[in-house]
């Protein structure tokens, strides 16, 4: 069989239709189940970032207590009602493309792209806080001040400890600050970072945190910069193929017949916000 | 191209058998819902529940993302073969959480004394209580 002949017997079905299908629908169908295929995958990938915060936060519950403290809820919110709303225009938009009302996809495509901007806006400002607080990941977790709503008897003393000051933390030989051993000697007990934790809780039950700051706490911040930072990434992703979907939208090569990159884009972009309604709460509203 | 007009008027029953037309209520709707709930799961932190916290905020981000996945990505009008791989997938993280999170209930107490607060009460695996 040629590709000539192939061509010529669906002439009728318009350009859209590639030679190697059938029908439209066929096409269709084969789009969508490669699709969600893919999406998927894009789940798994993520897993394996929810499935560490699910070890770290299993393990040291004191850490998420404590830190999430640092992020500001309402800017999480509002880049959650942002999405929401983005997911919300962008089915909207795909339904313009079914019914072919190509300027009102047009304008449905646009206010999606505006939204990403816009998340992506708020998470700038969110991570330029975080880079001035010095509430970064690893040896880069340098707080300047305790979170707001956390009553710390004695504030991080890490910068004092960094020029290497006498009874702060220990230090080795190459500058790096070692952790506070969280063993307790034998005759002491077990002292464990949770009895503290507990004890804060129990005096001020309304989810505030009371106590010294628990150890490792740059284990948030390393969780919290790949599972939003890799959500950002998907952002970036879904506006690259909005931008491209948009174009063709303008050209008005999407209708009733052929709309499969604008529903599939839009798949994609509904995954991204999927994503961050789970990244809002596990992040933002740890109680 | 006669099909095109006639699918150009604003109404479900209009399209052209690829896919399926969402009634604009429905998304408008879905859309609402969604606020609200995420309202509900900012106001439900204000309530101390214990360890229910996590749980009830959970089951509404689940909730969430049933709406945005029957609704916004049309599953709920899609073949079930759609239905069969994403819940498949699905499975497959919680399996893959479940049996990590088994894991490190298990050993981290053992590994790394008091480092896993959480774990006291789990015992070594020869039964005997962890000193």
């Amino acid at each position: 069989m040629t590709d000539a002949t192939n061509v010529a017997g669906h002439h009728d079905e318009g350009w859209h239709l590639a030679h190697h299908f059938e029908t439209p629908a066929q096409q269709f169908e084969s789009g969508k189940l490669g699709i969600w295929l893919f999406l998927t995958t894009e789940i798994l990938l993520f897993s394996g970032l929810f499935c560490a915060y699910a070890v770290y936060r299993a393990n040291h519950p004191e850490i998420f207590a404590y830190a999430h403290l640092y992020l500001s809820k309402s800017l999480g919110a509002l880049n959650t009602v942002v999405l929401i709303f983005s997911s919300f225009t962008m089915a909207a938009a795909v339904r313009a493309a079914q019914l072919g009302q190509t300027r009102w996809q047009v304008r449905l495509l646009a206010l999606t792209l505006v939204c990403g901007f816009a998340f992506l806006g708020v998470k700038s400002v969110e991570y330029q806080a975080k880079w001035k607080e010095g509430l970064l990941a690893g040896r880069a977790y340098q707080p300047a001040a305790p979170p707001h709503g956390a009553v710390v008897p004695e504030p991080p003393q890490r910068a004092e400890s960094a020029t290497g000051a006498a009874g702060g933390q220990p230090e080795s030989a190459g500058g790096m600050k070692l952790d506070k051993s969280t063993i307790a000697p034998a005759a002491v007990g077990r002292p464990g970072l949770s009895e503290k934790w507990l004890q804060g809780k129990a005096a001020h039950p309304d989810g505030h945190w009371v106590g010294p700051e628990p150890n490792n706490v740059q284990l948030f911040f390393g969780i919290y910069f790949a599972m939003t930072g890799l959500h950002g990434v998907h952002v970036l992703a879904g506006m690259a193929a909005i931008a491209w979907v948009l174009v063709r939208a303008r050209r008005g090569e999407f209708g009733p017949k052929y709309f499969s990159p604008v529903d599939f884009t839009g798949l994609y972009w509904h995954l991204v916000d999927l994503v961050w309604i789970f990244l809002f709460p596990l992040l933002y509203l740890i109680h | 191209m006669a099909e095109t007009s006639a699918a150009t008027t604003d109404h479900p029953d209009a399209h052209t058998g690829l896919g399926h037309v969402v009634p604009l209520w429905v998304l408008a709707a879905v859309f609402v819902a969604l606020l609200v709930l995420t309202v509900l799961t900012v106001a439900v932190t204000l309530v101390d529940l214990g360890n229910l916290n996590l749980y009830v905020a959970l089951a509404i981000a689940g909730l969430k993302a049933g709406l945005v996945v029957l609704y916004f990505m049309h599953l709920r009008y899609d073949r079930p073969f759609h239905l069969v791989v994403f819940l498949g997938c699905l499975g497959f993280v919680v399996l893959f959480i479940a049996l990590v999170l088994t894991d490190t209930r298990a050993y981290a107490p053992t590994l790394l004394p008091d480092q896993a607060p959480q774990m006291k009460d789990v015992h070594t695996p020869f039964g005997t209580p962890r000193p």
